[in-house]
């Protein structure tokens, strides 16, 4: 078995400048150029290879770079990771797909108390470039345990960057880091926003010298620490990120026709958290509603809502509200909007607090 | 020693056995291409055998005692596991990988850790203590199997790195972990032997079966015996009296060589038993029996060798006396390292969380600096 070697099947080349993809092929952008870049990066998971995964979002990796690189493996969450994490540590840079959000606690184990905290237990040692990619969230009509937002359990855990996507730009930029992070990312993909399409600046490709990745050097971080201003407003800061920031988009729209003006902030990493753009901004507005299909309790939006009381406590007319799941299980298909924050619930809260 | 086990969950399993608790060679022919394995240790070799497991012993001792003096604040005693630990140490090569739980000390010897080192995870000093990449020998994992699955991805890179059958013997590459009789019941442990056989991954498995996890036996473990369950998974195992070192040597070394070469997992039941307890905090009078305990106090893997020594001329007493002189010595440089191991700084415990910068954890620790600093003017807390 060799993998070290560069060489490819012939395919299609590599795109360059600004294109428009969608979410999902931002995705498989990010992944096959990372794949090109450098031969240590290896993509496994469930159906990775031969099928392109569930959602195609591996579709051609494999055959393009053969199936020691882009690895179907057996049906194991916890194996996945845990076999992830000893290649990690024989200098390899593992993408992982867990197929459904709802599969992942088989890993959780390995996720939390092997991967999140070796590089602190060996002293700063060993480093885990590991990501882990998982498809989440609802609204795509599915059965049970193929529609949760489970960010906040690992949000809780020291050792993980857990970020989130909203949009194909941010989409194929925050893997690109997320990949030539050092630290294990936990990579939330927004699955019912996998056909989005939008603009993707692409970067341009770094190929090896003898073997060795040119590509990091030039790979920043931003998007795994920033949070941005997806829409400009004064009245009110809407909280998003993932799949709820293009709802959040839709609210801002539809209260602009009312003449009311909501600046709309894109966390993109829920650990860490952005507060500094979360705080400027509220603090110029007054007002803060938090957005997200986890559930409201002990959720992010709890988080959000303490610091943003801490340091905007005398800028705010309003106490923060949230929007997000109900403390139930993920419910069946048919009532799923009704769970799920969609554009009423959110107006509803954006006009509680605006009436307070 | 088949024939006076006291298992009961595997006794028609046969067991590779060089050296009987008497110290005589066995002569079974089975065990033929073993002792072929084992031919080239001489007298001098199994010395240093001896020596190893005495200084280990030495050490577990200290430890133990640092507990009962409250410098530890625990320790898991690899009392009468020597033999299967210094014996499937002694067959790895410099290149070769091991992941141990966390009982391994006679592993970490082999391994030239620094013994006193081990104990800064037990002192409350550090959740590592070594480099594991220095000596090959990762840092201990407490949650029970979860690193069987990282030497089976070790050893799924080794094989990607093209170190495994090459024919060289400085380059060919295995991988071992350790496990005991209780992580056989785990998850890890099953999907290990699962992504192993499905890989073909250069990786020994190595479970010790000390014959309790913490109180329960083996019956609460499993039904069909620990070296046949690698059967199930295409995974080639075999049993081994853990309390024989030239049969632990020689059978992890055929399972190391099959792994270099390109071969494939084996999985290796060495079949022992735990003489202390669990950990300093178990009472294991409340779960077996005295006169177990002396069954195998009689099998002792230490006092088996010296038997054997002494019974082909191959024993001496002078240098015997030295190197329980240096065993001693051992146990006082522990105790005087042990003892000088400050606690690291309040501060440190936000030390590499991440590798790079995370900004909430930055937050707090900015916070706790500030607030440790309002003691800084003679303030005690």
């Amino acid at each position: 078995m060799t993998t070290t070697s560069t060489s490819r099947a012939q395919v299609a080349p590599f795109p360059t400048g600004t294109t428009t993809l969608p979410l999902a092929k931002a995705i498989t952008l990010a992944m096959r150029q990372a794949l090109a870049e450098d031969p240590k990066v290896l993509v496994m998971g469930e159906d990775v290879g031969r099928l392109g995964g569930v959602f195609r979002v591996t579709d051609g990796l494999q055959a393009e770079f053969g199936e020691d690189r882009v690895v179907d493996t057996p049906l194991a969450e916890s194996g996945i990771v845990g076999t992830a994490i000893g290649l990690a540590m024989r200098g390899y840079r593992p993408v992982l797909e867990i197929q459904f959000d709802g599969f992942i606690f088989p890993a959780f184990d390995q996720i939390t108390t092997q991967l999140a905290k070796m590089h602190y237990r060996t002293s700063g040692r060993i480093n885990l470039p590991i990501v882990i990619r998982v498809p989440y969230g609802g609204g795509i009509g599915a059965v049970e345990h193929h529609s949760e937002s489970p960010e906040a359990l690992f949000a809780h855990t020291a050792g993980l960057r857990v970020v989130s996507p909203s949009n194909p730009a941010d989409a194929y930029r925050m893997l690109r880091e997320a990949i030539a992070s050092p630290d294990p990312v936990l990579f939330l993909e927004p699955k019912g926003r996998y056909w989005d399409k939008g603009p993707v600046e692409v970067a341009p490709l770094s190929l090896p010298v003898d073997g060795a990745p040119t590509a990091y050097a030039g790979i920043g971080h931003e998007s795994l620490d920033r949070a941005v201003v997806a829409r400009p407003g004064t009245d009110l800061t809407l909280v998003a990120y993932g799949p709820s920031v293009p709802v959040a988009l839709a609210a801002a729209a539809a209260a602009a026709e009312e003449g009311r003006s909501l600046e709309v902030v894109d966390l993109r990493t829920v650990s860490p958290v952005d507060f500094p753009t979360v705080v400027a901004s509220v603090r110029r507005t007054g007002r803060c509603v938090v957005v997200h299909e986890a559930p409201v309790f002990h959720g992010v939006g709890a988080e959000i809502a303490a610091r943003v009381t801490e340091e905007c406590f005398y800028s705010l007319e309003a106490p923060v509200l949230r929007v997000g799941g109900f403390h139930t299980p993920y419910p069946v298909a048919k009532i799923e909007h009704d769970y799920l924050p969609g554009l009423d619930r959110v107006l509803d809260a954006v006009d509680r607090s605006l009436a307070f | 020693m088949t024939d006076d086990a006291t298992d009961t969950t595997g006794p028609d399993v046969p067991m590779v056995q060089l050296l009987t608790p008497a110290g005589e060679r066995t002569t079974d022919p089975r065990w033929e291409p073993y002792r072929e394995r084992a031919a080239h240790l001489d007298h001098g070799h199994v010395r240093d055998l001896w020596r190893d497991m005495v200084l280990v012993r030495a050490f577990d001792d200290e430890a133990t005692s640092l507990q009962r003096q409250g410098q530890l604040g625990l320790w898991a005693q690899c009392l009468g596991q020597e033999a299967a630990q210094v014996g499937s140490g002694r067959a790895l090569a410099p290149q070769d990988y091991v992941f141990p739980s966390y009982r391994e000390h006679g592993v970490a010897h082999t391994r030239g850790v620094d013994l006193a080192e081990i104990l800064r995870l037990f002192r409350g000093v550090d959740h590592g203590g070594w480099d594991g990449e220095a000596h090959r020998f990762h840092n201990y994992t407490l949650v029970i199997g979860s690193h069987t699955l990282h030497a089976t991805g070790y050893a799924m890179g080794v094989q990607r790195d093209g170190v495994v059958g090459t024919g060289d013997p400085t380059v060919d590459t295995a991988v071992v972990t350790y496990f005991g009789d209780g992580a056989t019941a785990q998850g890890d442990v099953n999907e290990a032997l699962v992504f192993a056989a499905v890989n073909q991954a250069p990786l020994v498995l190595f479970c010790q079966n000390n014959q309790f996890a913490i109180s329960e036996t083996n019956e609460r473990q499993f039904r069909v015996p620990v070296a046949r369950r690698g059967e199930g998974f295409g995974v080639p195992g075999v049993r081994v009296d853990g309390n024989d070192v030239l049969a632990s040597y020689a059978v992890t070394q055929e399972a190391l060589e099959r792994a270099r070469s390109g071969g494939g997992p084996s999985l290796v039941e060495a079949f022992t038993f735990r003489m202390g307890a669990h950990t300093t905090s178990d009472d294991p009078t409340r779960y077996r029996t005295r006169e177990l305990e002396q069954t195998w106090r009689d099998r002792d893997p230490i006092a088996r060798v010296e038997a054997m020594l002494r019974r082909e001329d191959g024993w001496d007493d002078a240098w015997a006396a030295q190197v329980r002189e240096e065993a001693a010595d051992l146990g006082a440089r522990v105790r005087e390292t042990v003892r000088s191991m400050p606690a690291p700084a309040a501060a440190s415990m936000f030390d590499h969380v991440y590798a790079t910068p995370h900004a909430i954890l930055e937050d707090e620790r900015a916070a706790f600096a500030e607030y440790e600093s309002g003691f800084a003017d003679g303030g005690a807390r």
